[in-house]
């Protein structure tokens, strides 16, 4: 076959594809048209379709129709082992790594090197060496993955594409675990690997990311392509404009908004509405997952929790919550002590909790909306030892109202709902209970654009309303939206406790690698 | 609609796994060189086509709707309880010897709450003590079920043999009192059967399983464990209360099971009265989808079976009833998510 030279420039076409799940239209006649030796960034909200368009591309699903092409061939329909061989290679937002096995076993799995049967460990280790070097994959092939830090994972999951000979590297969303610093390194590595011919296409919803990084972007919604542009000649608004379908407040103007009226809400020194001392929690496998951590929030305060994820922020929110029992310190809500109180009293004390973990925690997924909006209350939704359905009923009547939720049809299951308008559900029973106290852990996570504005105007009326609310999140644009102190947690510890005003990214993003340490 | 859909993927598995089944038994009657109708036909007037089979199928249905509710309980709340073989033999055991104390002459119906109490305080038991090894240490209950069935049974088979058996027999005495009326003393055509009223506490067994898990705050609860039981601990569940509760109320339904035999059909606990009904109700309980009319429909269903069994003996091996009951069970644990599949490909199809 006799390629034609602007075949040779295009490394990914994709067109018309549609890709089904039941009822469910993930993709609907969506296109990609990627040159080869750029950095491409695929956006749109959850949902869009990015994350099902780009595993029709490494042959994790075939499409329902459409056609796939990678350097001019048609590869429609192909294998996950094809697409590897072709030099097509994903890097999934959840790692798929054996952590019990060192970087270099990881990262030479499926095509170990052997002498006389036997794995050949010292090649391995020293053909993984030259590779990171090369790249600027900076990790030592020896370690175990398990003892490693996501943003090392990270790289060894890039590494493993890489040894598979990938040209076309697909990133899923992968700067959602990453705190700055780290990001700032990625984009390192990615741009000199665009530099050496590479192709890469990112998955993102983080408009600052794609103006940083990419050099053109594709805007995907509701499972259609609605817009392919040059990066140069765009604009975050107009991005956020194509992905939604309509004019939104962006979380990063926001913050610029709340900096300059986050004095409005400095509290005058009060009693703490929540109140922890010297806590100390466990996590899994046995580790100090919070080491003596202590802080109070005030009744009309947002205290936000910065972080890179797995810094204790969990372990903190169940703690509080009641989910799991602190090995020390204690915690206070008003007056009362309620260290060693179970979850139901808690919540009867005036604390709720919006999880992190909606899909584990947070809904019973095949439950109706109209339960899941009880559930945590259905002591109170009772008659002696029936659930009172009428009650029940009228409940979700008025909140699937209030908080349009939609569908409105509450006998349904939440699995049926979008992510937003799961949330939604989570937010409705949280918000409308009677508290003094708000655990908010993520709570915009997985979320559409729209759905976020919604959820922030929510934890800024309870705080108008004098609720103290605690909110720990990834998204450094939101904490600095959203709060009137910033804290950060590294290593189990708060490492800085800061007024708004005094917190800007770039020392929030020293604070959250370690990199400085508050006296 | 939605209602429609629930119900089709909720009836269809079963469906189609028994239509597999009944392949499966044509090929294998073709083989013992009979002819599929005649033996078929043969089982259905074995079972449903007289009074003393069809009475023999609601004994036996009888407990297997309890053993499947106790099994579906369990499952409900995310157990798997492999138990209730031991559960039942506990119960109908405690039930005799209480029973052996009581006096000739007390009432029947004074005796019931007696008798039940001591049947399902004994299932309970046996049930509880795993839900509660679970909830404290973490045993998994697959394997503390499975392995106090060998203590218990071989501690009743104990007792049994060392100080309740009537010499050359390993049975109890016959009770004095308590006896439950079998159905031929209210229909004559019945006689000869083992159908008993006890039949009667099954079905309201069945109702009131299904108004504890669909109406009940504690039902609610127990579900929503079953589901996601950190959903459940954060909707403020002790999950590990509901995991000791939901296998002492299953152990209790099916030491309940027990008074089928020892009251309403011989009057004495005997070793291995019901041996199988408990392990035969996990099928009760999958084939009924854990649902509370499901089980009574899936109870009557192996009930047929393993009488047709019997009706059939004389053209094929009534073995080959047993390879029927397996082959449905395989078919539902296997066809449950096929057959969604296949609906969601119609409904595809339709709206396009």
């Amino acid at each position: 076959m006799s390629n034609a030279p602007q075949q040779q420039d295009t490394a990914v076409r994709m067109s018309g594809i549609e890709m089904r799940f039941g009822p469910v239209r993930a993709n609907r006649g969506a296109s990609l048209e990627v040159a080869r030796g750029e950095i491409h960034a695929l956006v749109g909200e959850n949902g869009a379709g990015k994350s099902t368009l780009m595993r029709v591309l490494s042959g994790m699903y075939v499409p329902n129709a459409g056609t796939v092409e990678v350097s001019g061939r048609d590869v429609t329909g192909w294998s996950t082992a094809r697409a590897i061989e072709s030099g097509v290679g994903m890097v999934h937002q959840h790692f798929m790594l054996v952590p019990t096995l060192t970087v270099a076993e990881n990262v030479i799995l499926g095509r170990e090197l052997t002498k006389g049967g036997q794995l050949d460990r010292a090649r391995a280790v020293a053909e993984v060496r030259t590779l990171s070097e090369r790249t600027g994959l900076l990790v030592d092939p020896a370690r175990m993955v398990r003892d490693l830090s996501v943003g090392e994972a990270q790289r060894v999951e890039i590494l493993k594409a890489l040894y598979r000979g990938a040209k076309i590297l697909i990133l899923d969303e992968p700067t959602a675990v990453l705190s700055p610093p780290e990001i700032e390194e990625l984009w390192q590595v990615l741009r000199g690997m665009r530099d050496a011919g590479d192709t890469i296409v990112l998955i993102t919803h983080k408009l600052d990311e794609v103006m940083a990084i990419s050099d053109t972007v594709t805007v995907m919604r509701q499972g259609e392509t609605v817009g392919r542009v040059a990066t140069r000649g765009t604009s975050p608004a107009d991005l956020a404009r194509l992905m939604v379908g309509r004019d939104v407040t962006l979380a990063a103007d926001m913050a610029h908004h709340a900096s300059t009226t986050a004095g409005a809400h400095q509290q005058e020194q009060g009693a703490a509405a929540l109140e922890v001392r010297d806590l100390v929690v466990q996590g899994a496998r046995g580790v100090t997952a919070v080491n003596h951590v202590s802080f109070s929030v005030r009744p009309g305060e947002i205290l936000g929790i910065a972080g890179v994820e797995g810094n204790g922020q969990t372990e903190l929110i169940e703690a509080i919550a009641g989910l799991r029992a602190p090995r020390g310190g204690s915690i206070h809500l008003g007056s009362a002590d309620v260290t060693s109180m179970a979850v139901r009293p808690r919540g009867d004390a005036g604390l709720s909790h919006i999880p992190e973990d909606r899909h584990e925690r947070g809904l019973i997924l095949d439950f109706s909306i109209a339960d899941n909006l009880v559930l945590g209350q259905q002591h109170r939704f009772r008659k002696g030892a029936l659930l009172d359905h009428a009650r029940i009923a009228e409940n979700a009547t008025t909140q699937v109202a209030t908080y349009d939720i939609r569908p409105t049809d509450s006998s349904l299951p939440a699995r049926a709902l979008s992510g937003g308008n799961q949330q939604k559900i989570v937010i409705a029973r949280e918000m409308s209970r009677d508290f003094t106290v708000l655990l908010a852990a993520q709570p915009t996570r997985g979320v559409d654009v729209g759905a976020i504005e919604f959820i922030h105007a929510q934890l800024r009326q309870a705080r108008e309303a004098g609720k103290a609310v605690l909110l720990v999140s990834a998204d450094l644009a939101e904490v600095l939206a959203l709060s009137d102190r910033v804290a950060v947690m590294y290593e189990g510890k708060i490492v800085a406790l800061l007024p708004r005003a005094e917190a800007t990214i770039e020392r929030l993003g020293a604070f959250m690698t370690g990199a400085e340490h508050a006296a | 609609m939605m209602t429609r859909e629930k119900f089709e993927e909720a009836v269809l598995p079963p469906v189609v796994a028994l239509l597999v089944a009944m392949l499966v038994g044509d090929a294998l009657i073709l083989l013992f060189g009979q002819s599929p109708g005649a033996v078929y036909r043969m089982l259905l007037e074995g079972t449903w086509g007289n009074a003393y089979g069809l009475g023999q199928v609601l004994y036996k249905a009888t407990t297997l709707t309890f053993t499947g509710l106790a099994v579906a309980i369990g499952l409900r709340a995310g157990l798997f309880n492999i138990g209730a073989e031991s559960q039942l033999a506990a119960g109908g055991f405690m039930a005799a010897v209480v029973g052996l104390a009581i006096p000739a002459g007390v009432p029947a119906l004074l005796l019931l709450p007696v008798y039940f109490l001591a049947a399902a305080l004994a299932g309970g038991a046996v049930g509880a003590l795993p839900g509660w090894l679970k909830a404290r240490f973490g045993a998994h209950e697959v394997i503390t079920t499975i392995m106090l069935n060998f203590v218990v049974l071989a501690l009743l088979n104990y007792l049994i043999s060392s100080r309740f058996k009537v010499p050359d027999t390993l049975h109890t005495r016959e009770l004095a009192s308590g006896r439950l009326p079998r159905l031929d003393a209210f229909l004559p055509a019945f006689h000869g059967s083992a159908a008993n009223v006890v039949l009667l506490l099954a079905l309201a067994a069945a109702v009131l399983v299904g108004w504890f898990l669909f109406r009940t705050r504690a039902g609610f609860e127990l579900r929503a464990t079953g589901l996601q039981p950190a959903a459940a601990e954060y909707g403020g569940v002790k999950v590990g209360r509901v995991w000791w509760h939901a296998m002492a109320i299953s152990g209790a339904l099916a030491g309940i099971g027990g008074l089928n035999y020892v009251l309403g059909y011989k009057g004495y606990y005997e070793e291995g009265f019901a041996t199988g009904a408990g392990f035969l109700g996990i099928a009760v309980a999958l084939v009924g989808r854990s649902h509370p009319v499901g089980i009574v429909l899936a109870a009557l269903l192996f009930a047929t079976l393993s009488q047709g069994g019997l009706a059939v003996n004389a053209l094929v091996p009534k073995q080959m009833v047993d390879v029927l009951q397996a082959v449905v069970i395989i078919a539902v644990a296997t066809s449950v998510p096929e057959v969604r599949r296949l609906l969601r490909g119609f409904r595809r199809s339709n709206d396009a």
